[in-house]
């Protein structure tokens, strides 16, 4: 077992104003960079299997949001899963465990790092499939609706997603039927090569809101902060009956698409700009700036993330291989 | 005591009615299901009854109904989906195919999607290519569905019970043209086992297997042949997934010969998966004669009347088969 402190919503406006909650949140940040960076220089060694795309650059995305949501709140995540993953709660030692094949790993070697889910945290599963997990929040938001739960489920996706004809049918259901869900589109700019300004017409994602009759904001996606702020009013809204919200997180990945990626859709100059607005630093500096934490803690904080990184890919590595002989088991849910 | 009888439609609306009242996790989602009753009156007073939220019209969005119903299934409600015509099921295929028959395997075991979808299917209405469909052996072929085709009032009634209580994703494919078809179906809730074949008919001459309206059709044309002298069995699998082997093996043992009968298009079609099964088992022995398919022709189903009938397996094409069959051609 290895994992970070939950992350809460502050007792503040702003996360970085609240000393529990942005060591949480710092946390949460680093967690998901080291997890990621650990699995990528796993993967480099030949050491992990099959491929995996990395959320290094938009760490923030993930944890502004999932402050802003309990325990019992639903996610459903993407092929870039590992950040909600994270945030919402999840076991470091069984997430690394899954991505190194392991029986003891969330899907028992079975889903690998693109179909992670955890029903303790309300993960609902990562996706292969762009978009395919958007209707499935808005199911999930009207299950809590029909069971007369306060539940809420927020749907992680890219800029990509939009394009598919899933985003557009389950926005219309989840605005007609007023579903407690918060709709959060990670705009890291590009769908695999191609890019957001070749993709669409619109010029803000948010606005494809309007076509649905439910909210839409545009944020930076970078700053732990300003996420959690729209994140927080957008799930008091849908908490309190108020219906859907479309969010954009204005984002970059630092990292390839995936394993196969050279990055020639891209200059380096684009990327070297965005690693200036590298989320994990900007959060670190304000917290130091603000004299919130000082830099000693957060040098703490970072060792003890790199600490539990550390133990679970020790446990994960100790863990029994997948087992085929069980491999028939599953297919279908046992009939009682 | 006269038997109670009902059409196979209403038997569908019985079996929904009883699994609402019972359970408050069931409702049903699908496009004109509310006040007009479905596009084919199988929901009909159900929204008077259960209220606008547990028979929820949707808009046309079969993906992101499908999808609802996905999660819905994840987070503790049985859902039962319509999809009017089942050829829209390629609109949601992703969510049934990608999603729902994954999800169990895939995440490690520890989620599963109950959850039922009604889809009608098969041709004979005039409704042409894109409405007339038998597209049983693409959800049969995905591992994670089960696939069930009620073939009367009854079994309408009990494999959709049945099916509610599976914990697993469940694909319901009634016949439209069984819709209006009467037969004995008792008022109690009852359920059909699914994974069990139903011999419906016992003769020692013939097996034949058939599906859907192929049933009825194949008991028709058992009561014209036994005039004639030929016994047939006729076995309903029922369930498609999981597939039920022993009483076909059991009767071709028997009879020693075997006739499957199908609406949908011979090529690749379900039909060829009980033949390989039959080849591959000891029940190879006891066939007298090579195995004979009758199924649709591999083309879309057309429009004409006369055009459409031609396409799939008729009641004189069955009695002329089973005929080829006794007589060795
Ligand atoms: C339906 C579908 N189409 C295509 C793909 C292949 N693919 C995987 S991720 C991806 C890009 C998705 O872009 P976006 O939604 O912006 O997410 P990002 O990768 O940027 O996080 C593509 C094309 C897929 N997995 N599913
Ligand atoms: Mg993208």
């Amino acid at each position: 077992m290895a994992t970070i402190t939950p992350l809460t919503a502050p007792n503040a406006e702003r996360v970085s104003q609240d000393k529990e909650a942005a060591i949480a949140a710092l946390e949460s940040l680093l967690a998901i960079r080291f997890f990621e960076e650990a699995v990528d220089g796993l993967f480099a060694r030949g050491m992990m299997h099959g491929t995996m795309h990395l959320s290094i650059g938009q760490e923030a995305v993930a944890t502004g949001v999932c402050a802003a949501l309990r325990k019992t709140d639903f996610i459903t995540s993407t092929h870039r899963g590992h950040s909600h993953c994270i945030a919402k709660g999840a076991d470091l030692t069984r997430m690394m465990a899954e991505l190194l094949a392991k029986q003891t790993g969330y899907c028992r070697g079975r889903g690998g790092s693109m179909h992670i889910a955890d029903v303790e945290t309300g993960n609902l599963g990562a996706n292969g499939i762009v978009a395919g997990g958007i209707p499935i929040a808005a199911g999930a938001a009207l299950s809590q609706k029909l069971q007369g739960k306060d539940n809420v489920v927020v749907s992680f996706f890219g800029d990509g997603a939009t394009n598919e004809g899933a985003f557009h049918e389950a926005l219309n259901l989840a605005a007609v039927w007023d579903l407690p869900v918060v709709f959060v589109c990670e705009n890291n700019k590009y769908g695999m090569s191609f890019s957001t300004a070749k993709s669409m017409k619109v010029e803000k994602i948010s606005d494809r809101a309007a076509a649905y009759g439910m909210p839409g904001v545009t944020v930076d996606g970078n700053d732990v902060d300003a996420v959690y702020a729209v994140a927080q009013e957008a799930v008091d809204r849908a908490r309190s009956g108020g219906g859907p919200t479309l969010i954009e997180c204005l984002t970059y990945r630092h990292k390839g698409h995936s394993k196969s990626d050279k990055n020639l859709y891209r200059t380096k100059e684009e990327i070297d700009f965005w690693k200036t607005k590298d989320p994990v630093g900007i959060f670190e500096t304000k917290l130091v700036d603000q004299g919130v934490l000082t830099q000693e803690e957060v040098d703490q904080v970072t060792d003890k993330i790199r600490g539990e990184i550390r133990n679970a890919i020790q446990e994960a590595s100790a863990a029994p291989d997948s087992d085929p002989a069980e491999l028939l088991s599953s297919v279908f849910r046992e009939v009682n | 005591m006269s038997e109670r009888i009902i059409t196979y439609g209403e038997a569908v609306r019985e079996a929904i009615g009883q699994a609402m009242e019972a359970d408050p996790s069931v409702f049903m989602l699908g496009e004109d299901i509310g006040v007009y009753g479905g596009a084919f009156g199988v929901s009909g007073d159900l929204v008077h009854r259960f209220g606008e939220d547990r028979v929820r019209d949707t808009p046309i969005s079969e993906l992101g109904i499908v999808g609802a119903a996905v999660g819905a299934a994840l987070t503790g409600m049985k859902p039962i989906v319509e999809i009017q015509f089942s050829d829209f099921t390629a609109q949601a295929m992703d969510q049934i195919v990608n999603q729902a028959a994954k999800i169990h395997f895939m995440l490690g075991g520890e989620l599963a999607v109950p959850m039922v979808l009604r889809a009608p299917l098969g041709s004979g209405t005039g409704a042409a290519a894109q409405h007339s469909q038998s597209l049983e052996a693409w959800f049969a072929h995905v591992p994670g569905l089960k696939v069930v085709m009620p073939s009367s009032p009854y079994e309408a009634k009990g494999l959709l019970l049945a099916a509610l209580d599976d914990p697993n994703p469940v694909i319901v494919l009634e016949h439209k043209l069984l819709y209006k078809t009467s037969g004995h179906v008792p008022e109690e809730a009852y359920r059909s086992e699914i994974g069990k074949s139903k011999v419906v008919r016992e003769g020692k001459d013939l097996t034949v297997v058939a599906t859907g309206v192929m049933v009825s059709r194949t008991l028709e044309a058992a009561t014209q042949l036994a005039a004639e002298g030929i016994e047939l069995t006729v076995i309903d699998p029922r369930s498609l997934t999981p597939l039920d082997m022993d009483p076909i093996n059991a009767s071709v043992a028997q009879t020693g010969r075997l006739m499957l009968v199908q609406e949908a298009p011979k090529h690749v079609g379900y039909m060829a998966e009980i033949a390989a099964r039959v080849s591959e088992g000891p029940a190879i022995y006891s066939l007298t004669e090579p195995v004979k398919r009758l199924a649709g022709l591999d083309v879309p189903i057309p429009y004409a009347p006369q055009l459409e009938k031609s396409v799939v397996p008729q009641l004189p094409d069955i009695v002329a088969a089973a005929k080829d069959v006794m007589r060795g051609v």
